[in-house]
């Protein structure tokens, strides 16, 4: 009990507490407290003028409930009148009540803000304190424009209490946090610098904390700072512990203060050798203090001096220089590994993950690897055991890998569920970064998934399968590993994925024992299928196919699986059409094109793993990362470099076999199939076609881009008007309809819709239409019919502009209108040999094209992903060769930076594409078809990063369908070529010209293909 | 540091200090999860706890009254409970001997020496002396001391 005999502070308050703490129920307490707000509410909106005295007690009601956590919406301003009281009490619950309950931008800021001032202003310390209290505690922007400016002065003005001092020192603090651009740097900052050296200890302190903050952002303003810190932290570490008086806490002196002067050193590099020595000296008493016996078996003894302990830790880390000091921290912290406190145990483990990763001391930190390992079996914190974890992977490296890779896979047996999929990661990690054999890597992998392999995520066995495929010397035994362990009766699905996609790939290397020849691999992977999820089963469909490729002899057993109402008729869509496809592919296709189409997998780039990208994710950078750029000599594994390096550069470093798939430094290798033809066509593919026609309105190029593949829509729109299209396309001609809605209910007057055609565009389009009514009323439409006529390629488009009056003012509208030459475009037959021969005439070396531009977007698998499927129409805008050869890109970026799966993915992606531009019955097999083809055919010439060979993706279609898709795909791609325009570069006498002309065409006399050839030399 | 809570085992808040501007909502939202969250852990594990990407830092006073320190990354745990330690001392003291009623009643006076001690996140004075000098002048600014507490009734 308080020493309380008489009298009472606030009885009224005091009666309502206990009130509210008899309440039974919540029920009974929410009425108690309504009771109270309509009482306080009667008295604050009574007549009678209440006394400073009521008016404090109601605003203490108010807080009270409020932190009961009821809210609050009056009193603010009985409160906002309490700060001026002259009453200390008064004024001090006026403050507290603004500082709790006062957002900023309450318009009673204003009001407040002059309490403040004058506060600030009465010269009274108490007074002042109480106004720089509420400013820290609110710490507005508002507040920060009215007094930043005022608060500096106060704080070293040599007049100012050193109370005063401390809370300007800390208010200005908050005030920068919150708003650094409003606080000014100035003369000022150098006299704060000094207030280290001054004599109250607790202004020192407070000023500590505002100069560290400060020093973050301004360095240099504050580097005086670093000298005054030291010989202010080498008095006190040296004083015994009665000099310091009430700083002394539990005989540590003033640990406070200690620790934030060893932070704000903390935002510098080591001092110079004259300070410099000083602080070694300071961190080395610090370091044997700690060595003595406590002078207090109190743990706050202990926090206090372990905590100036950590920081100069902390400090010794961070400076990174001092062999000495970090081995002597590092055996300190090896003390604490065995200590009782499971705090002091946590905070060892995670200060010594930092200092594996600085190269004096990491030898030291592994020698305390025996330790480590038992806190990960015995401790009893989850989160302990987790550290623990991490700092063995921070102390990994070739000498002690296969141990730490052991002791975590043993540890995954019982380990908590929370941290497993983390460890599953950087056992991965490890275990391909330390690999000196890669069949110890392949058997660490599949006993993770073993394990724990409901944890083991995606990119883990993507990886696998990458270094599978990038490293000869292990396939071999990748696939007889996996083989046994498809043994198992019952095996992870992930163990299926895997085995299925490397006996898919490599089978061919086991099949020589009959143990495992190719149809007992076949039985083992089709008695996994069906207690499969689809994704695993439409991945075992292609291993299929790739056993029907790889081993003749049971083709007939596999096409008969395909061929079961199961797979032809199964109700997952991917699956059915899998199974169609693969087992359509199977039959028609000779063995020279099954050999082409599902060659082996070309080896992956070198890149960053996959895996250390999502625990990085996971973690944060910060935690993964240093090991790395310590120790930069270990880039040469696998593993590669520390950050996602440009392909070159990672390529460069790659023991590995593997061509350099984005050919960044070599020039494409000769393709396997038809040789696209040679030559120095290049083509400024990104120049802009300029479009001289009236300024557009903000949009519509979206809006055209999507008429590119469609006839009927909405072009248009805005609050007034609305213009919408309906169109149809027979040989060269069409007809447009365009429907004006006026979405007002005001007449529109001297409405005048016209089209606009470019010069050259006039010669090759005709456009017929009648003019409109001039008045459109409010909410009608108005419809207007175009004849069109092409009468030879075009580039423009046309654009329609819209001029009307609406209400006294005068609007202009302008759209491109979505006359495209594809609308003009017939699908045509041909047989594939036909159109091959044709192909490999194209030998001359003008008729190849090339073009090498940087991406001028970083490629985000991602993103990109998202976007091809959200925007693929808009894609394929005329003006789209950009878009072309940037889809083609993105995919390829796609297709090689994620391994198998998504690579197919990426490839279904693209082969929607070509879906929408032409659709045909035999698109379906276009598309199972194409990514294999395209896939092939982009390793050997495709060079995306560079840029381009387009022509050499259409080959692979029309060889394996020989229809109108490769027709069409071809013309798509002559119009976007001669889109870009004259003087270009593209030779469309080249390459395309020559393969398009010479392709059959059908048409009316009256089609425009007949008239002329599609592409004309721009040149 | 960012805030601060205390409240009592059963999950009654008795004090919320924050230092960096959220709304209404998000205090209570924050306030509610980390009740939780510290009264579900069992003696003997360690004092901190990862949240969000600061730290948690708590401690239980005389069994019954947790408090909870929320720090940013770089800030030092230890402190930070010897913080804890500094203000129940400063509360002890200054009510005689702390009793959980006294500041339940007098739950302004644990806000006023929070102030003196701990201001915009940072430790403003260290010595008790001053902290406690500080307060007790303000006290008799006005009223004398005894009048100036709220009794239970």
């Amino acid at each position: 009990m308080p020493a309380v005999s008489k009298g009472d502070g606030m009885r009224g308050l005091a009666v309502f507490i206990s009130d509210i703490r008899n309440c039974k129920s919540k029920e009974a307490e929410i009425k108690r407290i309504n009771k109270e707000l309509a009482n306080i509410r009667s008295k604050f909106k009574g007549d009678k003028a209440l006394d400073g005295y009521s008016k404090k007690k109601y605003v203490c009601k108010l807080l009270f409930i409020f932190l009961l956590g009821h809210d609050i919406d009056f009193g603010h301003m009985e409160a906002v009148n309490l700060l001026s009281s002259n009453r200390y009490t008064e004024k001090q619950i006026g403050y507290l009540f603004i500082s709790v309950l006062v957002n900023s931008n309450s318009e009673l800021i204003r009001l407040i803000n002059n309490a403040i001032k004058n506060d600030l202003a009465s010269r009274n310390p108490t007074f002042m304190g109480l106004a720089l209290h509420c400013i820290a505690n609110v710490g507005s922007r508002e507040m920060a424009e009215a007094f930043a400016g005022e608060i500096p002065k106060i704080l070293v003005a040599g007049d100012t209490m050193d109370s005063v001092k401390q809370s300007a020192a800390l208010c200005l603090l908050r005030l920068y946090r919150a708003s650094p651009d409003l606080v000014p740097m100035g003369d000022w900052t150098s006299r704060v610098v000094h207030l280290l050296n001054d004599q109250h200890l607790g202004v020192v302190t407070a000023a500590t904390s505002l100069i560290t903050t400060l020093a973050q952002k301004n360095p240099e303003e504050f580097k005086t700072s670093v000298s005054l810190a030291v010989s202010r932290l080498s008095r006190i570490v040296t004083s015994a512990s009665t000099d310091l008086q009430d700083y002394t806490y539990y005989f540590v002196p003033a640990p406070w203060l200690s620790v934030k002067l060893l932070r704000l050193l903390q935002c510098y590099p080591p001092p110079d050798p004259a300070v410099r020595g000083r602080l070694t000296e300071c961190l080395e008493t610090i370091l044997n203090k700690a060595q003595e016996p406590p002078k207090s078996k109190k743990v706050q003894h202990s926090n206090a001096k372990n905590a100036v302990l950590f920081e100069a830790i902390s400090l010794i880390i961070h400076h990174d220089s001092e062999p000495n000091l970090l081995v002597r921290a590092c055996n300190q912290l090896g003390q604490f590994l065995q200590h009782r406190e499971t705090n002091l145990r946590y905070l060892a483990l995670e200060s010594m993950c930092t200092l594996a990763s600085s190269e004096f001391s990491h030898e030291a930190v592994k020698t305390h690897i025996d330790t480590v390992i038992n806190a990960l079996k015995t401790e009893r914190d989850v989160s302990v055991r987790q550290r623990a974890v991490d700092l063995l992977y921070a102390m990994c490296d070739r000498s002690n890998a296969q141990q730490i890779v052991a002791e975590m896979l043993s540890y995954l047996e019982t380990a908590d569920y929370s941290i497993r999929e983390e460890i599953v990661l950087k056992v991965a990690i490890l275990a391909e970064k330390y690999a000196v054999d890669y069949t110890w890597y392949v058997d660490t992998i599949l006993n993770l998934i073993r394990i724990a392999g409901d944890y083991v995520s995606e990119e883990v066995w993507y990886r696998v399968i990458q270094i599978v495929i990038n490293r000869d010397d292990v396939q071999g035994y990748a696939a007889k590993t996996v083989f046994e362990a498809l043994q198992a009766p019952a095996c992870h699905e992930n163990l299926v994925k895997v085995g299925g996609y490397i006996l898919g790939e490599f089978g061919n290397l086991i099949a020589g024992d009959p143990r495992s020849s190719p149809l007992i691999q076949f039985d083992l992977l089709h008695s996994k299928f069906h207690l499969c999820s689809v994704p695993t089963r439409a991945l075992l469909l292609s291993t299929y196919i790739k056993f029907v490729n790889l081993f003749p002899e049971v083709k007939t057993t596999i096409q008969d699986v395909l061929r079961s109402d199961s797979q032809l008729k199964n109700a997952d869509v991917e699956l059915q059409q899998r199974a169609v496809e693969y087992l359509r592919l199977s039959s028609v296709a000779s063995t020279d094109i099954l050999a082409t189409v599902l060659e082996e997998m070309p080896p992956f780039p070198e890149r960053e793993s996959s895996i250390l990208a999502k625990l990085k994710k996971k973690k944060g950078p910060s935690t993964v990362t240093d090991l790395e750029e310590a120790k930069r000599e270990r880039s040469v594994d696998v593993n590669g470099a520390p950050e996602p390096a440009p392909a070159s550069a990672s390529a460069a470093s790659t023991p590995s076999p593997s061509a350099d798939l984005l050919g960044l430094g070599a020039a494409p290798p000769a393709p396997t199939g038809p040789p696209p033809s040679a030559g120095g066509l290049l083509v400024d593919v990104f120049s802009d076609s300029a479009s001289a026609v009236a300024p557009l309105a903000p949009g519509s190029e979206d809006n055209f881009a999507r008429f590119v593949c469609k006839n009927n829509g909405v072009l248009f729109e805005n609050q007034l008007l609305q213009i919408g299209l309906k169109s149809e396309f027979r040989q060269n001609l069409g007809r447009m309809f365009i429907f004006y809605g006026n979405k007002t209910s005001t007449q529109f007057l001297n409405f005048t819709p016209t089209l606009i055609c470019a010069d050259d565009l006039q010669a090759n389009l005709n456009l017929q239409t009648k003019p409109v009514d001039p008045t459109v009323d409010g909410g009608a439409q108005v419809q207007q019919v175009v004849n069109i006529e092409c009468v030879s390629d075009f580039t423009e488009a046309p654009v329609l502009n819209i001029q009307f009056r609406y209400g006294g003012t005068f609007q202009n509208v302008s759209v491109k209108l979505p006359i495209t030459l594809n609308k003009f475009f017939q699908p045509t037959e041909m047989a594939s040999q036909d159109f091959f021969q044709r192909w490999k005439q194209l030998s001359n070396p003008q008729q190849e094209v090339q073009s090498i531009f940087k991406a001028k977007h970083p490629m985000d698998t991602e993103i990109t992903k998202a976007k091809l499927l959200l925007g693929r129409s808009s894609d394929l805008g005329q003006h789209s060769l950009k878009k072309l050869i940037l889809t083609l890109q993105t995919l390829w970026a796609l297709a090689s930076s994620t391994p198998k799966p998504p690579r197919l993915d990426a490839c279904c992606v693209w082969s929607r594409i070509c879906k929408l531009r032409c659709t045909g019955s035999r698109c379906a097999q276009a598309r199972t078809l194409f990514p294999r083809g395209y896939v092939t055919y982009c390793r050997s010439s495709f060079n995306p990063m560079q840029a381009v060979g387009l022509c050499v993706l259409f080959p692979c279609v029309s060889a394996t369908l020989g229809d109108h898709t490769a027709h069409s795909t071809m013309e798509h791609l002559s119009t976007c070529t001669s889109s870009l325009g004259p003087g270009r570069g593209w030779d469309t006498k080249g390459l395309l010209t020559g393969t398009t002309a010479g392709l059959p065409v059908q048409g009316g006399p009256g089609s425009m293909k007949s008239r002329q050839p599609v592409v004309q030399s721009t040149n | 540091m960012q805030f601060m809570l205390r409240f009592s085992t059963q999950g009654k808040l008795r004090l919320q200090k924050c230092h960096v501007p959220l709304s209404d909502k998000e205090k209570k939202k924050i306030t509610r999860e980390l009740v939780q969250m510290v009264l579900a852990r069992k003696p003997k594990m360690r004092s901190f706890l990862e949240w969000r990407d600061l730290k948690i830092v708590y401690k239980i006073i005389h069994a019954s009254v947790y408090f909870c320190c929320a720090i940013e990354d770089q800030d030092n745990e230890l402190i930070t409970l010897e913080i804890i330690h500094r203000y129940v001392e400063l509360l002890d003291k200054y009510f005689v001997s702390v009793c959980e009623l006294n500041i339940i009643f007098n739950f302004e006076k644990a806000y006023f020496i929070l102030d003196e001690f701990l201001l915009g996140g940072e430790v403003q004075e260290t010595s008790k002396k001053n902290v406690l000098k500080a307060i007790e002048q303000a006290d008799l600014l006005q009223e004398p001391r005894h009048e100036y507490f709220n009794v239970p009734v």
